[in-house]
């Protein structure tokens, strides 16, 4: 047995999507024109699967404060957040982030996945219990294996198995901590937080909300889906990225338990890993000024998200069960998404193909994510993109 | 270690109704290899087994269970810890 034996399986699987798809393996943004619009394989393509969804990335203020930080303090801080990897902008961002999300504590990660990472695999152990949703991230997954706790699925979304899980574990007399996305990535479904909550309470247990698609997104000031659903204040940890929303790298954790801080001393991905660059801390933090202040930015998303959605629906198109900026459509057969996905990009759209066992249920996906950045002109030319490959839908 | 039979026999009846008819299942199957069992059947699988059981079996312990046996023999040591 070869060291490389084991990636037999996985050569045969890429070999059968090649068979798909030669441009699967070569997209390669070789230009960007704007926040909404790329050069792919020479050609300019309207960017429809990138979790851009305020145009952060682009805006003029978010560049200029990433490059003074650049300018003034260099382009890595070459430490971990322990040691000589804190600067004052951020524990700036750290204070900044817990004002807005109305918590007393924040520790901001050098990614998301290192925030779940870094919370999951420290705040509970071998002797409590996980209950998560069966389409939370792997990010989610990966930190309860780090911290070795007992981890139990429950069905996505289906508050009566979470309630029977819940009620079997309870008895047995552990801590339970239930982790939950606030937007699911796939199928840009919300979690149903306030039943949550109310199990939460009734069982005595914890919640934590990963509101990485969310922040930004739902909520009247933009706090994510505790905001919307009224609940912030039963939440224990909130987590969420500066990568999708915000248009940066990093992450971070806010908690009103004070314990939250001593995650500094004990957690491993926090302790050994370089802290985050200046240059994506301040154009974090100005991305988190200008959410506060532009709420336009969300009305304009959430009028193009319902644009196509309606667009798509009125096509027959099996979507998701809402209008989300995430729109998932739905194929049964994985070559004809494939030929789908081709066509898109052949009209100069670009979204992502999800296949199974990444896709919720089974079915192969064409996820779109739209962007406030998005013209309607451009939510028009994704619709009529989409009219085209129809048949193979 | 040999599987207790009302076990085994029980999971073989839930096998039966999310995997194809004519697989002849034994203590011995494979889940994946001969069974098809991929992660979305396997969740329908053992949200069936624990409320026949009315057990709740942690994800952490799937990576050991390869065959019906092992799956009889988790459970077995779930029922044993609840006593």
């Amino acid at each position: 047995m070869g060291l490389f034996n084991k990636f037999q399986k996985t050569r045969e699987s890429i070999e059968t999507l090649r068979h798909y798809s030669n441009s699967f393996f070569r997209i390669v943004i070789d230009e960007v024109i704007s926040g909404t619009e790329a050069v792919i394989n020479g050609r300019p393509t309207i960017l429809a699967g990138t979790n851009n969804y305020l145009g952060m990335p682009q805006r003029k203020e978010c560049i200029e404060a990433a490059c003074q930080a650049i300018m003034e303090q260099g382009t890595g801080t070459t430490g971990s957040r322990m040691a000589n990897g804190t600067y004052s902008i951020h524990v700036e961002l750290e204070q900044a982030m817990s004002r807005f999300l109305h918590k007393k504590h924040t520790i901001v990660f050098t990614t998301g996945y290192s925030a779940n990472l870094s919370v999951l695999s420290t705040v509970v152990g071998p002797k409590d219990i996980v209950i998560l949703d069966a389409d939370c991230h792997a990010s989610i997954y990966d930190g309860c294996r780090l911290g070795g706790v007992q981890v139990y699925r429950f069905r996505h979304n289906d508050m009566a198995d979470l309630g029977k899980r819940i009620e079997r574990l309870s008895k047995g007399g552990a801590n339970i901590l239930i982790a939950v996305e606030g937007l699911y990535s796939m199928l840009g479904d919300r979690a149903p937080l306030r039943e949550i909550v109310r199990l939460k309470t009734r069982y005595g247990a914890y919640l934590l909300v990963d509101e990485a698609h969310s922040l930004g997104v739902l909520g009247e000031k933009g706090r994510g889906l505790a905001e919307e659903a009224g609940v912030e204040d039963d939440v224990d940890f909130v987590i969420g990225t500066f990568s999708k929303s915000l248009g940066s790298v990093g992450g971070y954790c806010s908690s009103n338990h004070k314990e939250l801080e001593l995650l500094r001393f004990t957690s491993r991905p926090y302790v050994f890993t370089a802290s985050s660059s200046p240059a994506n801390i301040a154009a974090a933090r100005k991305a988190i000024e200008i959410i506060e202040r532009e709420p336009e930015l969300r009305r304009r998303l959430w009028e193009n998200a319902n644009q196509l959605f309606n667009r798509l629906q009125e096509m027959s198109f099996v979507l998701g069960p809402a209008p989300s900026p995430i729109i998932p459509v739905r194929f049964q057969e994985i070559p004809q998404a494939f030929e789908a996905w081709n066509g898109l990009l052949e009209n100069g759209v670009y979204v992502n193909i999800v296949l199974p066992p990444a896709s919720p249920d089974g079915t192969a996906l064409l996820r779109c994510s739209l962007s406030a950045s998005h013209s309607p002109d451009q939510v028009e030319k994704i619709a009529k993109a989409f009219k085209k490959i129809k048949h193979l839908a | 270690m040999k599987a207790d039979e009302r076990i085994l026999s029980k999971i073989v009846e839930i096998l039966h109704q999310h995997v194809s008819k004519k697989t002849a299942i034994r203590a011995e199957t494979n889940l994946e290899a001969d069974l098809s069992v991929d992660s979305l059947k396997s969740m329908e699988i053992l949200a069936a087994v624990e409320d026949a059981f009315d057990i709740s079996i942690p994800i952490n312990v799937l990576s050991d269970i390869e065959t019906v046996e092992d799956l009889a023999l988790e459970i077995e040591g779930l029922l044993k810890e609840q006593q």
